[in-house]
């Protein structure tokens, strides 16, 4: 791993940010009468010699008049995603290079389905457009409660979980911000991204091309992602192909709508069942997978009847003998942001200085910020394990520069070099405190299912 | 700009805190009002919806069938109390004061409830325990939705974060 690589600049990396600055400073005042234009010619102007071109150039002077219609607004959105898919770009060929490790072949076969359910894709692009037309500082309570009976149907749908959660997690940020009059700062990037987002996935889509996969699966690591009412858990892993054609690295995920006061242990509760995964990663075990149906992004597509417990297996040895060697997948198109890079990575002999919710971990003169903010509190690794640590597996993340996410340490307990996992209680655990956990996720959760039971459909 | 206003995965919620539902299984900061759903001690198939408005600290409380509760006439009823102590374990006492408007001495859910209570808040009609009502079943909805294991690359931009705000 060359950390030097990280903290070298970019090339126009600078100049793509400040055309999505420029488009994202619109977006606070709203889109429909536009006092700022100049973000919405520059982004026109950064697109010109892109296939987008006329349609953003329309686009761009439709809304400066205040002219603008829905298919206008997923012009721009369009747009602003291109200029952040060739940010993810650059940012992933620098990654590739400092990890050294080999790219797959893009499989270009994608097929584009047309939903079955337009009029509640649609609804959802009526009121991203509503939301753009008032601006984040024009939200008030009526426009975000708006969403509701969308979100509440779109959740209902599993095959439009994607947009389903990102409204949902969106809309709970936007009624807390309410009225947006009154804000002091306004998360101008993310709602922007969360933003165009959304109107993408309105669309129809392109889905990815299948395949399946037989052979060894090593486990890395867990990374949890959650907002008040959805949670993921998704696995970064090492797969070897039983035909001992290249290793990869694959991830396998899973991700359930949950009401806000399930927490803590109680979100390992409701992904565990679904990914017998966690409970292999939870034992210390591999897994032996059998024509496992995997995307060309190298998701797995997890089905427990394709899987079964393997030998014993390390996640360091993982880390340290296989994981160099292991390809990294491409990515979809429209999936090309850089809040998505997560390239797992294995470090050792650095130095470690600053306050636990300030580490950052050094090479030889380079820095690397250490994120111990996402390190999951049901779990038995600290942000103090981290900042006693000799070495660590983690995922590389990019958010307006480079950055470590810990996923697993080897740090000195009593003289014993110890590894401690940010995922260890993901499929169950008998520490202690573990088990208090997940005694008072149990219990939270079987109130809310005997109020249901009573309340719910009467 | 500040790093916060242009990072994709600035955090804008706090995290939720854990508590105990048995007494208060929902509690919400919304629509200018601390509200929610109250167990009720003696019947368990009757729930009370509980309110305290921000700023006039307008107070109703009823069953889910729209009966008045007997405990809230002219002041603040038990299940009010228990709402609003709930509400700051669940969001942080700071934070629940802020959403009121209400500058208690300390930052408990005790000193909350005096401090309004000495305004000799009004009571007000029930309005609006009906979309409260419906929001917990909203809530309770969420029991129901399957976990899946396709890819769902949005969640990226919901990192989880251990700072309670």
């Amino acid at each position: 791993m060359r950390t030097d690589l990280l903290s070298d600049p970019i090339a126009g990396l600078d100049e793509a940010l400040a055309v999505a600055d420029a488009f994202d400073d619109v977006l606070v005042a709203g889109l429909l009468r536009p006092q700022k234009i100049v973000g919405l010619t520059e982004l026109a102007e950064a697109l010109a010699g892109s296939p987008l071109a006329s349609r953003v150039a329309e686009a761009a002077e439709k809304t400066a008049a205040g002219a603008a219609g829905e298919d206008h607004f997923v012009s721009l959105a369009a747009a602003r995603t291109a200029v952040f898919g060739s940010v993810h770009d650059a940012v992933l060929a620098r990654l590739a290079e400092a990890t050294g490790r080999p790219w797959e072949e893009e499989e270009a076969v994608r097929r584009v389905s047309a939903s079955d359910l337009p009029n509640l894709l649609a609804a959802a692009r009526s009121w991203l457009s509503d939301l753009a037309r008032a601006g984040w500082q024009g939200i008030d309570h009526d426009l975000i409660s708006a969403s509701a009976p969308t979100i509440s149907a779109l959740l209902a749908e599993p095959s439009l979980r994607r947009l389903a959660v990102l409204l949902d997690g969106f809309a709970a940020e936007l009624a807390a911000s309410c009225p947006g009059a009154a804000l002091e700062r306004v998360p101008v990037r993310r709602w922007g991204d969360l933003w165009s987002r959304g109107m993408l996935l309105t669309l129809p889509s392109a889905t990815p091309a299948l395949g399946t996969v037989t052979g060894r699966l090593l486990p890395l690591g867990v990374d949890l992602l959650e907002h008040s009412t959805a949670a993921q858990a998704q696995v970064h892993a090492v797969f070897e192909p039983e035909d001992g054609s290249t290793p990869r690295l694959v991830r396998a995920s899973v991700t359930v709508p949950k009401p806000d006061t399930v927490i803590g242990a109680g979100i390992w509760q409701l992904l565990r069942p679904r990914l017998s995964l966690l409970t292999a990663i939870g034992e210390g075990r591999s897994m032996e997978l059998t024509e496992m149906p995997v995307t060309a992004e190298g998701d797995l597509l997890w089905q427990d009847g394709h899987a079964r417990l393997g030998e014993p297996a390390d996640a360091f040895s993982t880390a340290r003998v296989a994981l160099p060697k292991a390809a990294m997948p491409s990515v979809a198109p429209l999936d090309r942001h850089p809040v998505r890079i997560a390239v797992p990575v294995f470090l050792e002999g650095y130095g470690i200085e600053g306050e636990e919710d300030a580490l950052t971990f050094t090479f030889a003169g380079n820095h690397l910020a250490v994120e111990t903010d996402r390190i999951p509190a049901a779990g038995p690794l600290t942000p103090k394990a981290v900042a006693s640590s000799s070495a660590c597996i983690g995922l590389i993340r990019w958010d307006g520069g480079f950055r470590l996410q810990p996923l697993a340490v080897e740090t000195t307990v009593r003289k014993k070099t110890t590894a401690v996992h940010a995922g260890a209680w993901a499929g169950g655990t008998t520490d202690k405190a573990g088990v208090k956990a997940e005694k008072a996720a149990t219990d939270a959760a079987a109130v809310l299912r005997e109020r249901a039971g009573r309340l719910l459909r009467k | 700009m500040s790093d916060w206003e242009r990072a994709s995965t600035a955090r804008v919620l706090p995290p939720a805190r854990p508590r105990k539902l048995a007494k208060v299984p929902y509690v919400e900061l919304a629509d200018g009002r601390v509200q929610g759903v109250v167990s009720s001690g003696s019947d368990i198939g009757r729930v009370y919806v509980s309110s305290v408005a921000a700023s006039t600290y307008e107070f109703a409380c009823s069953t889910n069938n729209n009966r008045p509760c007997g405990g809230a006439r002219g002041m603040f009823c038990n299940h009010i109390l228990a709402l609003l102590n709930e509400s700051t374990i669940q969001y942080g006492a700071e934070r629940v004061a802020r959403y009121l408007r209400v500058e208690p001495p300390e930052p408990t859910a005790q000193a909350i409830s005096q401090t309004m209570g000495a305004t000799r808040p009004s009571q007000g009609d029930n309005t609006a325990a009906a979309s409260v009502f419906s929001q917990f079943l909203r809530h309770l909805a969420y029991l129901e939705f399957e976990a899946s294991t396709a890819p769902v690359p949005e969640l990226h931009w919901f990192p989880p974060t251990r700072a309670v705000g």
